[in-house]
């Protein structure tokens, strides 16, 4: 390729560090059985941003970004990082991306945190002294300092997927993917590594994060703009606040009940109900039902029916989160 | 930094890894080196039960110890990416900008360097224990054979490797299938080619694997006393099959991995 297009390919994805256009995957599960597990989904990631692909499991948000880091093909579409076509230009990708993903230990366990770090900074040609640096940097980035001589078998769930972090992070990548990378974590681990992200992409690095996840508060602190997925089919984009002004117009109600046989089909068939989803709570025997509802009026219909039902122990209004987007959208929750 | 260095570092690091596991798991080491002593003692017994020259126990040594090599390559190399897509380190280095050759060189790396301490060991027992003498008059011969050897096997390795990346149990099923028959057909324990009592159709199915050759040059030069001039039959052959197949591999991988990658198969688990 030419410099002068070369340059002007350059400019053209300056400020898009990926763009998807009506990407499609389609999964051939037997002779007769297909999934259509993406189906012509666009949307771009600037420098710089943390973008979120938010939806429940077997959404496809997966399955893009497999595509975006060249392990899968896309059966209909094109997809470019950094500039570069995932399909045709996987090599050059692959120098300026990394992927880590959630509930994984990749790694040796025979072998110490240090010298995984060391192997995995080796996939990216890292010279010695510079690798080092990195390791140093890391560690203390995710406070493993303390377990870098620490054979991996031996380390927690936690300071594992530390450790998956810190080898995403090894070649300073410009384009890094998280899927679910917070799965499973305790508390502390889980804020320690939505840190990272934040800081990964502030003060102008140019770095940008694509970051699947199904926790809708997740997705709220730490994205710039959110994609929502539903069964392969984008159905909202936008920044949190222009996702939740969405369902500003709509009333947000928390009720909480007790169990009621049947299950909660009913909520679907009252009039001025967008959609609902419901929580068991274990510690109190409760469930904590969330209804969107188009018009505050529906409020007696839903009240009339529940507790006609069951128990009602408490009613309360609430701001709108991501998860009342969903809800409005798709009718019910991520369960 | 270029492209070629990535990929050479790539490979000692992944060699430095295996080194490493397999160092600090010496125990298993033992157990390679004296578990098969058993079916090596047994057939050098039988021989000389049946009064065979004594060159047969030489024989039986050098079979004996490039078992391991091929026991090696077939589940330390090939199979090794079913097991590192498992535990997810497939997906890294697919999403690394290294040839997937390096990866597997720096596997036949670690494991050859692990390997011929193996070897070592093989050979110790059996001069210790049966009496087994060498006669290396041509250590060059010895060392070139044993190369090309070893290229070849490991190049093969790298053509298995590339089923894994599309299937899973179907490549573990035809591992297994490949365990005996090349036990059998390579001559591991006796010679094949030449050999009156081998019928002509199976002197030539082992004439198309590289273990056959390897296996031949090196019992003229380990146990027979002969030099380089009088395997040359061996070495052209084994250059033949490592060049064959090395390019085979760059390009089966390739195909294999794009046919994954359509699929959806190339980091699939539970296959």
């Amino acid at each position: 390729m030419s410099n002068s297009v070369e340059q002007q390919k350059r400019k053209v994805f300056d400020l898009k560090t990926i763009e998807v256009e009506n990407v499609s995957r389609i999964f051939r599960i037997s002779s007769e059985k297909e999934i259509l597990a993406l189906d012509d989904v666009s949307l771009h990631v600037k420098e710089g941003e943390v973008f979120g692909l938010l939806g429940p499991n077997g959404a496809g948000k997966t399955t893009l970004i497999k595509i975006l880091a060249t392990l899968l093909l896309p059966s209909k579409g094109r997809a470019f990082v950094a500039g570069h076509d995932v399909v045709k230009e996987p090599a050059k990708v692959r120098r300026v991306i990394n992927l880590v993903s959630g509930g994984e230990t990749p790694g040796y366990g025979s072998i110490t945190t240090r010298e995984n770090l060391w192997f995995f900074s080796q996939l990216y040609g890292l010279p010695k002294g510079e690798s080092m640096k990195r390791i140093a940097k890391l560690s203390e980035d995710l406070a493993l300092q303390e377990y870098l001589n620490t054979r991996t078998h031996k380390l927690s769930t936690g300071y594992r997927q530390r450790l998956n972090l810190a080898r995403g992070l090894i070649n300073d990548p410009k384009v890094l993917f998280l899927d679910e990378p917070t799965l499973g974590l305790d508390v502390i681990t889980a804020k320690r590594i939505r840190e990272i992200v934040r800081n990964r992409v502030k003060n102008g690095s140019g770095n940008s994060i694509l970051i699947t996840t199904h926790y809708m508060v997740e997705a709220d602190q730490i994205c710039d703009r959110i994609a929502i997925i539903d069964r392969g089919r984008m159905i909202a984009l936008g920044t949190p606040a222009e996702l939740k002004k969405m369902v500003s117009k709509q009333t947000i109600v928390s009720i909480e009940t007790q169990p009621i046989d049947g299950g909660m089909d009913f909520m679907s068939s009252i009039a001025g109900v967008n959609g609902y989803s419901q929580t068991d709570e274990p510690s109190t025997g409760r469930i904590k039902l969330k209804v969107v509802l188009n018009e505050e009026g529906a409020l007696q219909n839903v009240i009339h029916a529940v507790s006609a039902r069951g128990r009602i122990f408490e009613i309360a209004k609430s701001e709108p989160t991501l998860e009342d987007v969903y809800i409005a959208l798709v009718g019910k929750g991520f369960e | 930094m270029h492209e070629f260095q990535v990929n050479v570092r790539a490979a000692i690091a992944r060699a430095r890894v295996r080194i490493k596991g397999t160092i600090q798991d010496p125990a298993w080491m033992i157990a390679e080196m004296i578990i098969p002593m058993f079916s090596i003692g047994g057939f050098i017994l039988l021989y000389r039960a049946l009064g065979a020259p004594a060159s047969y126990s030489g024989f039986v040594i050098v079979g004996g110890t490039m078992i391991a090599f091929w026991t090696n390559v077939l589940w330390g190399m090939a199979a090794q990416f079913y097991w590192e897509k498992e535990v997810g380190n497939l997906e890294i280095y697919f999403v690394a900008p290294i040839s997937r050759m390096a990866i597997l060189l720096g596997m036949a790396l670690g494991s050859i360097v692990t390997m011929v301490l193996r070897v070592f060991g093989i050979v110790l027992f059996g001069i210790l224990l049966f009496n087994v003498s060498l006669n290396i008059v041509d250590p060059i011969a010895v060392a070139i054979i044993f190369t090309l050897t070893l290229a070849s096997l490991y190049s093969l390795g790298m053509v298995f490797s590339s089923l894994y990346l599309l299937w899973g149990r179907e490549a573990w099923k035809l591992n297994e299938l490949l365990v005996e028959p090349i036990y059998f057909l390579s001559g591991f324990f006796f010679q094949i080619r030449g050999n009156v009592v081998v019928p002509l159709v199976l002197q030539f199915a082992s004439s198309l694997i590289p273990m056959t050759f390897g296996l031949d040059g090196l019992r003229k030069v380990l146990i027979l006393g002969q030099g380089l001039q009088s395997v040359l039959l061996e070495v052209s052959v084994l250059i033949a099959f490592s060049i064959a197949l090395f390019v085979a591999a760059h390009y089966v991988l390739g195909y294999m991995e794009n046919l994954a990658k359509k699929e959806g198969r190339l980091t699939l688990r539970w296959q």
